[in-house]
């Protein structure tokens, strides 16, 4: 069955990459869509099974991929409750985008390719979630890298598409040089890259022992510590989180339903399964989880200030998402990965829902994707405000305090918050500022994107207004069932991942050190804490409310008075130039320096140009030395005959 | 037909070929070329059919030589050997597989001369393969030199503009670093009375001797591989180069220094090996860095990959001399890798050199539009260049540096550096080759691949995906020799570590 779920996708890509051309597009379509759909039913079966049935878990092998020396690395499937959940996950927002895209890329030429693409990265982020062992880890991380590599430059002709293609890719190998070396330290420590091993190394793994690690006899905590550092920063790549979220905004160059798919719901969520799958790492090193926490905070907070000011509705959403993910990394860095898993799960359900009703209004106003050109959009279509409106609330975390009524975000956001105070983290309290902050920045973003789209006067040309149209079911479907999803996606499920049924759920996937008694204490929080993430979603609300329906002058009023502190944000806090002046200049100049320079001054210059140039210089002066006069040639040979003979004379002598 | 010599045979059909091809008469009319083309073709596919046999007879579990053959020459002490054990014998094989692929690509792209272009490349494909399976010492080295003039030849004659230049650098860069492995071998031969290959792997050279005769091996194949700051003849060679004369050149050639190391420097001269090791680690690290760094900046596409093929050797020797088992292995494994796909990304290059005749990356720009299969293999291997898993280029890479950070962990890190640097060269220049608008003129023309380019590329694409994700016979058909060979160093420098103690008190 787990063969099915994992090649079923590797199988529509193959066939609808190699024989696109020849079986049409029509046959492309419907044959991935097709398979993804059995994965994802099958991933369901498998979840009831082994997530809330009594399956143990096991590992389902395929072949030997390296067996040199003592390192042994089988591709291999790793059955438990995180990777079943996982599943259910790519799955079913893969076949669900699958299905959207049918409609949304209607008019494209090249659709077997997409579709292609779509195939080969589910496959890849597949086996990035089932992997056993780091190296297969790493390679899903990569091939998920490459598919959203392909599907960011998809719009090849488009030069900004290739630019964020490139910079997506080269971003993210900055966090995979960290991954990699995580991954020798990870040999180095415990022999081995199989979980299971390092698993068992781990619970016997003493930190005060001392080990040779670059060189120097350090505490093995030490040691542990760096190694947890080094993955996480893979995790930072490819999860974008600060400082390396650059390419995640330009991203959203690609195609929409690449943007929910990959940027949203699944690739984006690969750093946070690999610190959950890693939990018995991590949790040897108090210090790697403050950072991981600490880094997870000031994204959320970071992104969300950026995302108050875009214009651009999907660059929004795109800060949204860095947003949340730094939610799930604070949820990670104090322990409670069952939260972190349950937020990536809920997100997936609203975040796609929002992206693809971000791309049906995009469809709708003929490519636009800027808000300021959009406006008054409710009346004609209604249908994809509405899924706009639930994916909103589920985002802001709607519901009723201390009640069980509630969206999926209302559940999942408000116990990362509970869980950020209720920590002994040393950062617990900075965690959970930054985060209520975020959730009210939160809210107020996501209105402003609802007010400024659907609400107000018409700004699109006329024209634009005239083509407005809803979108086909074959798009409205997934928007549906997404929706379903972001809103009882939380009450359904939140015993399971975070609550009661907690141990009888997770099984021996995740782990936490002895003394973490979070799962029990974040119930007992003050109620202003509890209440808190509430009163910032309403704070929000109604800002945005003033702001964008009460008074629209506001806004452009409040960023003249603030033009600084606007500009700031509107820019991305310069990260960008930043980048360029700190990297890619240096790089450059560097690279023409070493070549023009390194290489033809100096390396040519003295080796085999300067010494053909020495030897040509020695034989013209030689060739002068032929003056063809008897005489000259008399008088070197008297000299000569002297010298020899002053030397016989002399040498005899001692 | 289990007793013929049959590595002997792989050598020297290729030499066959080309007396036959000597008795064929180069007329305009075009049977003559037509027939020098089928002969040099038709010749290296039996070759390379022949040295299958080979890898099938080849016992994977001997560590040691097999299919030895011996003739007494120049005198007993010097002897023809020959003799492939699991270091050398898929090098052969990978000469053997490349050779008609060179052929076939030269087929419509030389006209100039062709008779003597094929004598030159059937010359030179045995006497690489000589070089793999030579179990003498002077034999290796006949061989070693012999393909130097070969490869002279084919810059110097079918090469670019600035190929006497460039063949020059070539062989005086070259020939100045066998000169002292020759000194070096006529020392050896003083000291150990003989120059079979296994002999002298068994004898013991004093260890301050050793220092000298490693440095003497060290200055040929430094120079062979191309290590940093040895390394400038390569880009200028491969520029000037015709494209089958380059895959050659980064395919095989190169492999030769890393070959050298393993053969003799490490067996031979472990205590100078490990000596020596933070030199060789230091350049290797530079060598990554740097040629990335220098990659990045390349406005000519030859020239990019040829930088970015010294930076892939620099993998080979910081793997080689990180003497354990994921080191060795990944090196080799990255040697043979690295000759598929830089193989491969020279035979692109030369696809769209023999329709526009430039090699400037400016010049190009949007080929995906008219070229879609050139463009998924052109991405397939800049993948793998990149080390992307499921490609070949991963797995070799991948352990390299697993293996050195075990042993060198800040050089690893360093030499990881490499990966960010690939990335961005490799990509940039596929980005600006293959996407974009096809906005130029001259290139609205341009047709997809050919049959006979999808028959050459194609294979290549097909093997480096496959080694990448079942890289196993590959490294079965090593295990054993390099066990063998770590286990030697490491008995040979604990006996050292030992004879110092023992002086020390």
């Amino acid at each position: 069955m787990f063969h099915l779920i994992v090649f079923l996708p590797l199988i529509g890509f193959l066939i609808a990459g190699l024989f696109g051309r020849s079986i049409g597009a029509k046959a492309s379509e419907y044959l991935t869509t097709g398979l993804l759909y059995v994965s994802a039913v099958l991933s369901w079966i498998a979840f009831f099974d082994f997530g809330l049935g009594h399956e143990e878990a096991m590992v389902v092998p395929v072949m030997t991929w390296m067996n040199v020396g003592s390192l042994a690395v089988d591709w291999s499937f790793r059955i438990d409750t995180l990777t079943v959940v996982m599943l259910v996950v790519v799955n079913t927002v893969s076949a669900l985008v699958h299905t959207y895209s049918i409609g949304y890329m209607h008019h494209d030429p090249h659709r077997p390719r997409f579709f292609a693409y779509l195939s080969l990265f589910t496959f890849a982020m597949l086996m990035l979630v089932t992997s056993n062992n780091l190296v297969q880890m790493f390679f899903g991380w990569e091939g998920v890298g490459l598919a959203s590599y392909l599907l960011i430059g998809f719009w090849y002709k488009k030069p900004s598409a290739n630019a964020a293609a490139m910079k997506a890719f080269i971003v993210n190998r900055v966090g995979d040089f960290g991954f990699a070396l995580g991954i020798f330290g990870i040999f180095l420590l415990f022999g081995s890259v199989n979980f299971d091993t390092i698993f068992a190394n781990a619970r016997q793994f003493d930190p005060a022992g001392d080990i040779d690690f670059f060189g120097y006899a350090v505490p093995a905590a030490t040691a542990i510590t760096a190694t947890c550092l080094l993955l996480f920063m893979g995790a930072m790549g490819k999860s974008a989180q600060v400082p390396l979220h650059t390419w995640l905004p330009d991203a959203m160059e690609g195609p929409t339903p690449v943007s929910a798919l990959i940027h949203a719901a699944t690739m984006v969520t690969a750093g946070v399964v690999m610190v959950a799958r890693l939990s018995p790492i991590f949790e040897l090193s108090t210090t790697a989880l403050v950072v991981v926490t600490v880094v997870g905070a000031i994204t959320a907070f970071f992104a969300a200030t950026v995302g108050l000011v875009q214009n651009d509705i999907k660059r929004v959403i795109a800060y949204s998402t860095c947003s949340q993910l730094g939610y799930m990394f604070v949820a990670l860095g104090v322990g409670a990965y069952g939260a972190a898993i349950f937020h990536l799960f809920t997100h997936a359900f609203f975040k796609a829902l929002l992206f693809l009703g971000a791309g049906s209004v995009i469809h709708a106003v003929s490519d636009e994707q800027d808000m300021r050109y959009m406006g008054g959009l409710r009346k004609h279509i209604p249908a994809t405000y509405w899924m706009m409106i639930i994916g909103t609330i589920a985002l802001t975390g709607v519901g009723i305090p201390f009640t069980m009524i509630g969206t999926a975000g209302f559940f999942s956001k408000d116990i990362v918050i509970e869980t950020a105070f209720a920590s002994h983290s040393v950062v617990s309290t900075f965690a959970f500022v930054m985060l209520v902050i975020a959730a009210c920045f939160t809210s107020f973003y996501s209105w402003r994107l609802i007010f400024m789209t659907f609400h107000g006067t018409p700004r699109a040309t006329a024209d634009v207004m005239h083509h407005v149209h809803e979108s086909p079911w074959v798009m409205l479907a997934p928007l549906f069932v997404l929706a379903a999803g972001a809103l009882f996606a939380g009450v359904l499920f939140k015993e399971f991942f975070y609550g009661h049924e907690y141990a009888e759920f997770w099984k021996e996937a995740l782990f936490v050190a002895g003394g973490n008694e979070l799962l029990e204490e974040f119930h007992h929080v003050p109620a202003w804490v509890a209440l808190s993430p509430f009163i910032a979603m309403i704070v929000g609300l109604l800002v945005a409310y003033w702001f964008y329906i009460r008074s629209p002058g506001m806004p452009k009023a409040l960023a003249q008075s603030q033009s600084g502190l606007y500009k700031f944000l509107l820019n991305k806090w310069y990260f960008d130039e930043l980048y360029d002046f700190l990297f890619v200049r240096p790089a450059m100049w560097l690279g023409r320096f070493l070549w023009k320079r390194g290489d033809g001054t100096v390396i040519d210059g003295m080796g085999p140009d300067g010494i053909s140039a020495r030897v040509v210089d020695i034989t013209n002066r030689v060739v002068r030395l032929q003056s063809g006069y008897l005489y000259h040639y008399a008088f070197a040979m008297l000299i000569g005959v002297a010298a020899l003979v002053t030397w016989m004379m002399l040498g005899s002598a001692l | 037909m289990t007793d013929w010599p049959i590595l002997s045979l792989v050598t020297f059909l290729p030499i066959l070929g080309a007396l036959m091809i000597a008795l064929i008469r180069d007329d305009d009319e075009g049977y003559g070329r037509r027939n020098i083309r089928n002969v040099a073709l038709l010749v290296t596919v039996v070759t390379f059919l022949l040295s299958l046999v080979i890898w099938i007879r080849f016992d994977n579990g001997y560590a040691g030589f097999q299919m030895e053959e011996e003739i007494a020459w120049l005198g007993g002490n010097i002897g023809y050997r020959m003799g492939v054990d699991g270091i050398s014998m898929l090098f052969v094989i990978l000469t053997t597989f490349l050779m008609p692929i060179c052929i076939i690509a030269s087929w419509r792209a030389i006209e100039h001369r062709l008779k003597e272009y094929m004598i030159a490349f059937l010359v030179l494909e045995a006497l690489m393969i000589g070089v793999f399976c030579a179990l003498d010492l002077v034999l290796f080295y006949v061989f070693f030199e012999a393909g130097l003039i070969p490869m002279f030849l084919i810059i110097g004659v079918w090469g670019g503009k600035r190929r006497v230049y460039a063949s020059f650098k070539f062989f005086l860069y070259t020939l100045l670093g066998s000169v002292l492995m020759l000194l070096a071998i006529m020392a050896m031969y003083g000291m150990a009375g003989t120059t079979d290959i296994r002999e002298l792997l068994a004898y013991d050279f004093p260890a301050e001797m050793q220092t000298w005769l490693w440095l003497a091996f060290f200055a040929s194949f430094a120079v062979k591989m191309p290590m940093w700051p040895v390394h400038t003849w390569l880009p200028d060679a491969h520029v000037e180069a015709p494209t089958a004369g380059s895959v050659l050149l980064a395919g095989i050639l190169l492999k030769m220094g890393g070959y050298g190391f393993l053969r003799f420097s490490l067996p031979m001269f472990p205590d100078a090996s490990v000596f020596f090791q933070p030199m060789v680690m230091a350049l290797s690290v530079v060598a990554i860095v740097y040629t990335s760094l220098v990659a990045l900046m390349q406005e000519d596409m030859k020239k990019l990959i040829a930088y970015s093929s010294v930076a892939h050797m620099g993998y080979v020797t910081m793997g080689i001399f990180a003497f354990n088992e994921w080191g060795v292995q990944g090196a080799i494994f990255q040697m043979l890798s690295h000759g598929l796909v830089s193989g491969a990304l020279f035979l692109c290059v030369g696809v769209v050199y023999d329709r526009m005749h430039t090699r400037e990356i400016a010049a190009y720009g949007g080929l995906v539009n008219n070229m879609p299969k050139y463009a998924v293999a052109f991405l397939i291997l800049t993948m793998a260049n990149v080390g992307l898993p499921g490609t070949s280029g991963f797995v070799g890479e991948f352990l390299t540096l697993l293996g050195t950070f075990q042993t060198q962990p800040w050089y690893a890190a360093i030499a990881t550096l490499g990966v960010i640097l690939s990335a961005a060269y490799a990509l940039w220049l596929y980005r600006r080759v293959v996407y974009g608008k096809l906005d130029k003129e001259s290139l609205k023309g341009l047709v997809d691949l050919s049959s006979r380019e999808r028959f050459i590329l194609y294979p290549l694409v097909a093997l480096v995906i496959l080694f990448g994700v079942w890289p196993m016979p590959i490294f079965d058909v090593m295990a054993a020799s390099v066990d063998q060979l770590l286990n030697e160093i490491e008995r040979a420098v604990s006996d050292g570590a030992q004879a110092a103690a023992l002086l020390q008190r």
